[in-house]
């Protein structure tokens, strides 16, 4: 029996860039210092699914990529090696070949063996040897005062920080500031704990330094044991948390017990101790509750309802922090807890502070508002309540659902003039038909809607390979993931997106060095931000890099000749980078360029019906604004009538429209007819001519001028008059009949005729042609 | 399914639809009809020939209205409400084509239909499958199909020739 697998290819395919997306995402949360064997499992899950695939279909080469990558991971999950961040990296480069593979099993071009081979090697070498490497690499943790003038001065904390970077991963828990002289870290290196104090020697006094062995695996192993002396002395929070498992208010005031010993223990030596008596039972510090709640109320992503069971508090950055610390820290008790509830908690850095894999070329990635763990969740329950449907099918339901709204609007036209007493239910049937129809065809438009995330996801990766290529420390925020946006546009947005966040990453942001000379902090931000505004979807790339630099721009652009003057406004000097072959990569700075230049993202953009708006002020950043329709089926358009003939343009384009003074029309020789309008003069496009057709208004005081902007320049569009203002489905005139010169495509109105929808370039260009060659000779 | 393939039907032998244009009867295999309907105006497209009257919306669909009267110079074309309009299916395309009326569906087989004589006739001979007889009227099997997607037609961006 010879079954032809070819046909359940497609479902492979999907399925493993499924996995390999999903592989790719948990890989870029993990925490590497302490890896969720949750994630750890799932990630193995997915290694193991798309090797199982590869091997059912005989993609003999993703099966053995697979298979390497498993071996590894297999040993990590058993917890038989420890996760390294060399074996991230290893990781999401496998990801990458698989990937490449996966693209050319469905037609892409070949896989560089050689790469497919080093990463092999690279897997293999990690998991027979890290055992011994991972010896080698050893987590401190480090804690030392600096003197208040260094800590107040950004530049050298800055410094101090590079300086121990050279040596070591590092992870800041707490940055010193002039108020608190303490720095806090983690720091993972191979060169061991004299090294570190060396490094810390030129910044602080030797006594004042405290670093120690061991990682959150010490911590667990505390943990774990129970031991006594350390729940005794330093955990009044512990000792609650064990005694109080199950009452909510006990433990949320358990994690508020966490935070406020671990932010305020380098205060807590210089104070009197507590009785360790005070320090045991739950119900003793049940006594202690309001304080203790009213410091939690501050607390930024900390879970204040008392859902939160013993598996929240372990997975909890901040918890480690404090329980890892227990060893070396004197038998000191935090006393006097009520006086460290408002002081604790700097805010958080980010809403887990754990050690990320995306940490590690000193990138973090944080999502806000979202947890790792309600991500997990959310994705677990939109696995089993979703169905796969192709989108041929919805494409075709959007269709048949376009055909009941044209078809609702001509009943409702042909009821309108029926008596509405006599037809009373008639009517009231109408108008309930109009309802269910409009929410009808928005949830069925709301199919093909996808969520921003889907386009944002590829960023940590982007900005965590390019960041670390630059040498430079920047954080990724997203905000407005669950903004939903049509699929075609999606899959068109994220080329342009993808341009503006390495433009931001090259050009935008500084070095750390530069940064901290500018009194900024060391790790730049890059934003991504999408929101419904209106009927358009707005997506903000903000930078807080160097900004845009003026002065140089200009003399760019007068170098190539383009006219310029020192007057410009800013905005418009902000203009000229769209210029076609004025890229920003090489022309305002000199890192090379890649990828397309500003003027492809704009012409992209507009090529979605969409705007590119860019801000910048030096020193402070870059924001560039894409506002983009919500989908590609709809258009705001303005209905125009020229000679007994209904044409739709697109709303975005139009500036104004007004009826022109005789004496504002004016014919200039060689360029035709041309409009006076506020000191401008605009080439004149009669649309009746550019279409041939008879009857129209030849007069253009007679009718009306539509300031529209095309390619760069605004002219005057001459039509008969206005119709309207309306939103239009967008049909392809090409699926049955052939492209026409002018127009982009057709739209069905409310009484069922066909309307087509300009071109608007392409009826400038033609009409320019007809203005210069009729009026221009005319007036010669 | 192989013996299905074999007993296709000889080429040329069929149902076909017959419509006239002028003095002439033609008829088109009706497996390339969609559908017989009235005629509405519409909507002009510019600088486009005159026999492509211009597209239409059927349920949705925009087609384009090509009035084959125009097209060979068959009479005065005029439109009222007993103007028909046949809308074909081609390929994966729908298009209109206008003519002066439908009369009926025939049977036709390698029995009644001829191979066309070498005529200078307005409509090119490639694009016609031959003649057909039946109870003495003449009937001139078009294939539709190449018609509509050749370059004269100008309906397709890159027509078959």
């Amino acid at each position: 029996m010879n079954i032809d697998m070819s046909q359940f290819y497609q479902v492979f395919f999907e399925e493993a860039a499924e996995h390999l997306a999903n592989m790719e995402g948990l890989l870029l949360a993990l925490d590497v210092e302490a890896p969720s064997l949750e994630d750890l499992n799932a990630i193995f899950r997915a290694a193991h699914s798309i090797k199982g695939g590869s091997g059912t279909f005989g993609f003999a080469d993703m099966t053995e990529v697979t298979h390497i990558l498993e071996t590894l991971l297999d040993r990590v999950r058993k917890e038989e090696l420890a996760l390294l961040p060399e074996m991230v990296d290893a990781f999401l480069a496998a990801g990458d070949v698989l990937k490449a593979q996966l693209a050319h099993h469905q037609g892409g071009e070949a896989v560089d063996e050689a790469e497919v081979r080093a990463v092999c090697e690279r897997l293999s070498r990690l998991s027979n040897t890290s055992a011994e490497a991972g010896e080698q690499a050893v987590c401190y943790w480090i804690e030392c005062s600096v003197s208040p003038e260094i800590a107040a001065d950004a530049a050298s904390v800055g410094h101090l920080i590079d300086a121990l970077r050279e040596l070591a991963a590092c992870e800041i828990q707490q940055w010193p500031t002039a108020d608190q002289p303490r720095l806090a870290l983690w720091a993972t290196t191979a060169h061991g704990e004299a090294a570190l104090r060396e490094a810390l020697g030129f910044y602080a006094l030797p006594e004042d330094i405290l670093v120690r062995a061991g990682g959150p695996e010490t911590a667990y192993g505390l943990f774990d044991e129970q031991e006594p002396a350390a729940v005794q002395t330093e955990d009044p929070g512990y000792g609650l948390f064990e005694a109080a498992p199950g009452g909510p208010s006990a433990e949320t005031q358990t994690e508020a017990a966490g935070y406020g010993f671990f932010d305020d223990h380098d205060s807590r030596a210089s104070e009197t101790e507590r009785s360790p008596g005070a320090a045991g039972p739950a119900q003793n510090r049940g006594e202690e509750a309001p304080p203790w709640e009213g410091g939690v109320t501050h607390m930024p992503g900390v879970p204040a309802t008392g859902k939160s069971d013993t598996a929240t508090v372990t997975t909890e950055g901040e918890g480690f922090g404090f329980f890892s610390d227990a060893p070396g820290v004197p038998p000191a008790v935090p006393k006097e807890t009520v006086a460290a509830t408002p002081q604790l908690a700097p805010p958080p850095p980010a809403p887990s502070h754990g050690r990320r894999a995306s940490d590690n070329p000193s990138v973090e990635t944080v999502r806000t508002g979202r947890r790792e763990t309600d991500k997990v969740a959310a994705s677990a329950t939109a696995e089993a309540s979703s169905i796969r449907v192709s989108v041929e099918k919805v494409d075709q339901l959007i269709n048949l659902v376009g055909e009941l709204v044209i078809t609702q609007a001509m009943l409702a036209q042909s009821a309108s003039h029926l008596d509405p007493v006599q037809a009373e239910r008639l009517l009231a049937g109408i108008d309930l038909l109009a309802r269910n129809t409009r929410d009808l065809q928005e949830s069925v438009m709301g199919i093909r809607m996808l969520p921003m995330s889907m386009v944002f996801s590829r960023f940590p990766r982007v900005v965590r390979d390019v960041a670390g290529k630059l040498g430079k420390q920047v954080e990724l925020r997203t905000i407005g993931e669950a903004t939903e946006l049509d699929k075609g546009l999606i899959e068109k947005i994220t080329d342009p997106l993808t341009h503006l966040v390495r433009n931001s990453l090259d050009h935008g942001i500084e070095t750390p060095e530069r940064r901290i000379a500018a009194g900024k902090s060391p790790k730049g931000t890059l934003t991504l931000k999408a929101a419904h505004q209106g009927g358009n979807i707005v997506i903000e790339v903000m930078d807080d890099g160097a900004g845009l630099n003026r002065d140089k721009i200009l003399a760019k652009a007068r170098e190539r000749g383009l006219p310029v003057s020192d007057a410009m406004s800013d905005q418009e000097v902000w203009q000229l980078i769209y210029a076609p072959g004025f890229s920003t990569a090489d022309q305002v700075t000199d890192v090379s360029g890649r990828g397309v230049g500003m003027d492809v993202v704009k012409k992209n953009i507009e090529g979605l019906g969409g705007r590119v708006e860019i801000e910048s002020s030096p020193g402070y950043g870059t924001r560039t604004i894409i506002s983009l329709p919500l989908t590609l089926a709809i258009l705001d358009g303005m209905s125009v009538g020229v000679g007994g003939e209904t044409y739709i343009v697109p709303l975005t384009l139009v500036v104004e429209s007004l009826q022109p003074r005789p004496k504002d029309i004016r014919t200039v020789s060689g360029e035709g007819r041309v409009v006076h309008i506020r000191g401008e003069y605009l080439p004149l496009i009669p649309l009746a001519e550019v279409f041939n057709l008879p009857g129209a208004v030849r007069d253009p005081a007679r009718g009306i001028l539509m300031v529209i902007e095309a390619e760069g320049g605004r002219a005057a569009l001459f039509v008969d008059e206005l119709l309207g203002q309306h939103q239009v489905v967008i049909k392809s005139l090409e699926s049955n009949y052939r492209k026409v010169e002018g127009v982009s495509g057709a739209t069905i109105m409310g009484d069922g005729r066909v309307a087509l929808i300009l071109d608007i370039a392409a009826v400038t260009r033609m009409g320019l042609n007809i203005n210069r060659n009729t009026y221009g000779r005319q007036a010669a | 399914m192989e013996q299905t393939l074999e007993v296709q039907a000889p080429v040329g032998s069929g149902e076909y639809l017959t419509y006239t244009l002028g003095q002439e009867e033609y008829g088109i295999d009706i497996l390339k009809v969609q559908e017989i309907r009235g005629y509405e105006p519409p909507t002009t497209i510019a600088n486009a020939p005159p026999f492509l009257k211009g597209v239409i919306n059927l349920r949705g669909v925009i087609v384009p209205i090509v009035d084959m009267r125009i097209k060979f110079n068959l009479g005065e074309p005029s439109y009222d409400q007993f103007t028909v309009v046949i809308i074909l299916n081609i390929g994966r395309r729908v298009v209109g084509m206008v003519v002066d009326g439908v009369s009926d569906v025939i049977q036709l087989n390698s029995d009644n239909l001829r191979p066309a004589p070498e005529f200078s006739a307005t409509l090119d001979t490639r694009h016609i499958l031959g003649l057909g007889t039946v109870d003495e009227r003449m009937i001139i099997v078009v294939d539709i199909e190449r018609l509509m997607s050749s370059r004269e037609m100008a309906l397709i961006e890159t027509a078959t020739e």
